[in-house]
């Protein structure tokens, strides 16, 4: 039987916006994903590529460390930039 | 031509302009641009010296590799003591106008005294002249660059000049080159104005000669622009977004502030964003964003080109700006934006146009309007202050109409051309200016990223994210991740970026290059086009000292450790909301550390150890 599944809101920002779905207003897609779902496997399953999640946010809080090990919960936000920087 | 070893040495009193040869010695150990003309500043000036009065310096100085090939090589600063800050003042700039200085033959022009009317002085190779000005004094910056240009007949002409504002005392004033690329901090601008000083104007067509070892600069140089390209930051992420695709990082982390500081998160932020400078408007379909731009030499190009709709309320009337011009920088968005609550982005473009034509710090002018947002909204700044103005957080109608004040010196343009500091002072509320030693804050949040806290603190030029760019390392990850809320680390880290930038900043290059650049791609290329060692160590420790040099500045213009401070609202009330709720800035735990790994005393004085080390006793 499928997990059953959880809304959450996927952002991706600069260059990476080219990989979300047509029709995505701006930045910000709301996505159902199955209950256990990693940042890892939503990386995965947007084909973003490894060298270009670069600055991974889970509600503001920076996800350093093993990203697979960080399971994703309901209303949960998940921002990604490529390497990027400015001032 | 590292250095061309000419300085030119201008008069104004006595309207005579003299060539000298550069001090070597001095540069073989102070390098060029902010270090060397900091070293002439402060051997030739009283620390306490009035900013305004003719007994203060005016330096325009190149780098060693200013005209060279080096990518980015195309930088020159101006070097004064502030107006603003009473402080050490050193603001870089791009655009064309440094490449045109160092092909002229000129490594630094020294301006001395006051000129009895307004002058320019007009440079062509070795001709150097003070020539009158009466008919562009009043001009905004763009007016007398045009009629520079007019009356010259030389489009190759480089200008660097001050608008209405500088003439008037406002305490912002930049100098404006190339009409939209600016030496834009602490009031510089206003310096220059006070020397009857209206423009610079410079043609040099001498070229670039006298490198070192030309072979060796060749490929360190070579090396060095396959670095930038192949870097995601320097090769992609500038290129396409400019800085301005920091609005939406910082926002998310945590570390925009808001409101004059007042919030950290602006819910507005991604319609004033670089993503958003890429949507189609509604009036006739194009982009804000109409191209990237590089400087002198870049191969970077992060540069912003823009236009304002043509529909939109603050132009529609106004045909001169509704082409394409100088864009929306991060710093001046959020100054101009988040912190006044605006999210206009063509609000915002006018906004900066205007600071562009009339030669006008965005990051001061907009924290003071937000200042003045707070004040009015507290009710201790009325109308009858305002001129009528409804000063309100989020009215991109007084943010045109304030802008407009400044740069036409009505009465309100001049209450707010007097920087938040003084403008909180005057209305007794002097905890509302959100600014370190005068100078107000670029766009970074000191409770919600801790090490910029202390760089802002401890800055020579006042309150500054360039002068130790810690978000590097703290939000960016480059060259590696530090954790934003942490405070253990931070003063090494600050310290370090100091160092490092203070050396690039007097090379010639930009600091832009630090995102893919590290010493050991800047030193090989200063290396091989200036004599003397200038290996990795060495260049750093030269950094330091510079870095040293403009304390001991500082230290004897006044300024104590009492001075290394911040706001207390960044002390004292937490962070309300967000990722970063309930963080203050802990700067009572870093400074201490900070004054050791410096070595210094814990009341902020360079040691004599200290001073030994750096060949500055």
């Amino acid at each position: 039987m499928d997990k059953p599944k959880i809304k959450m809101h996927l952002e991706l920002f600069a260059s990476l916006m080219r990989l979300l779905p047509p029709g995505t207003s701006r930045h910000k897609r709301e996505i159902k994903v199955p209950q256990g779902t990693s940042v890892q496997d939503v990386i995965d399953e947007y084909n973003i590529p490894l060298e270009l999640a670069h600055i991974v946010l889970v509600n503001g809080v920076f996800v350093c460390e093993d990203r697979s090990a960080h399971i994703l919960e309901a209303d949960d936000v998940l921002s990604i930039w490529p390497p990027v920087a400015g001032g | 031509m590292s250095w061309t070893r000419n300085v030119l040495r201008v008069n104004l009193t006595e309207g005579t302009c003299t060539p000298e040869p550069l001090n070597m010695e001095w540069a073989t150990k102070y390098l060029g641009q902010r270090g060397l003309a900091t070293k002439y500043l402060v051997e030739e000036t009283d620390p306490n010296v009035d900013p305004l009065s003719p007994e203060n310096l005016f330096i325009m100085a190149t780098g060693p590799l200013t005209g060279t090939m080096a990518s980015t090589g195309g930088r020159y600063s101006v070097i004064t003591k502030s107006p603003l800050t009473g402080a050490i003042a050193c603001s870089n700039s791009g655009g064309f106008i440094g490449n045109e200085f160092k092909n002229a033959g000129w490594d630094m022009i020294i301006f001395e005294g006051k000129s009895p009317t307004p002058v320019y002085l007009y440079i062509e190779n070795d001709l150097t002249e003070l020539r009158a000005a009466d008919d562009l004094w009043g001009k905004s910056a763009w007016e007398a660059d045009e009629m520079l240009h007019e009356k010259h007949q030389d489009p190759n002409l480089k200008i660097a000049v001050v608008g209405r504002p500088a003439e008037e005392g406002c305490l912002y004033s930049a100098v404006i080159n190339d009409l939209h690329r600016a030496a834009g901090r602490s009031g510089v601008g206003t310096v220059m104005a006070s020397k009857n000083l209206k423009a610079v104007a410079v043609r040099g067509t001498k070229g670039v000669k006298g490198i070192n070892d030309p072979k060796a600069f060749f490929e360190a140089v070579n090396d060095g622009k396959q670095v930038l390209a192949e870097n995601a930051v320097t090769g992609e992420g500038l290129p396409a977004y400019g800085t301005q695709v920091l609005m939406n990082v910082i926002n998310g982390v945590g570390g925009l502030p808001a409101r004059n500081m007042r919030d950290v998160g602006f819910e507005g932020a991604e319609n004033i964003s670089g993503e958003a400078m890429h949507e189609p408007r509604a009036s006739d379909g194009k982009p804000n964003l109409t191209t990237n731009g590089a400087c002198f030499g870049c191969t970077i190009a992060c540069g912003r080109i823009s236009t304002v709709d043509k529909t939109h309320f603050s132009v529609k009337d106004k045909p001169q700006y509704h082409g394409a011009s100088g864009g929306l920088e991060y710093e001046a968005a959020w100054s101009l934006g988040a912190d006044t609550g605006v999210d206009d982005i063509d609000a915002l473009t006018y906004v900066n146009f205007v600071c562009n034509e009339d030669g006008l710090d965005p990051i001061s002018f907009g924290c003071t309007v937000a200042a003045a947002m707070e004040l009015f909204e507290d009710g201790k700044m009325t109308t009858e202050d305002t001129d009528g103005i409804e000063l309100r957080f989020g009215s991109a109608e007084a943010l045109v109409a304030s802008i407009e004040a400044v740069a036409a010196g009505t009465h309100f343009g001049k209450i707010l051309g007097l920087g938040s500091k003084r403008m909180c002072e005057k209305y007794g509320a002097p905890e509302l200016s959100m600014s370190v030693k005068g100078q107000e804050f670029p766009a970074y949040d000191p409770r919600g990223i801790q090490g910029i806290g202390l760089a802002y603190a401890t800055s020579n030029r006042g309150a500054c994210h360039l002068r130790g760019y810690t978000i590097a390392s703290e939000i960016l990850g480059i060259p590696v991740k530090t954790e934003q809320t942490e405070s253990d680390g931070k003063p090494e880290l600050v310290k370090a970026f100091q160092d490092a930038t203070a050396l690039v900043d007097s090379a010639g290059i930009c600091v832009f290059t630090t995102f893919a650049w590290g010493m050991e791609n800047i030193a090989p290329q200063i290396d091989a086009a200036c004599e003397g060692d200038w290996s990795v160590d060495k260049c750093l420790e030269a950094g330091e000292r510079i870095w040293n040099m403009e304390r001991q500045y500082n230290n004897a213009a006044g300024f104590t450790s009492d001075d290394d401070t911040l706001p207390k609202r960044l002390l004292k009330e937490a962070i309300k909301s967000g990722p970063t709720k309930g963080q203050v800035n802990r700067l009572g735990e870093m400074l201490p550390i900070y004054y050791e790994v410096r070595g210094w005393t814990p009341d902020g004085v360079p040691t004599a150890e200290t001073l030994e080390r750096l060949s500055l006793a």
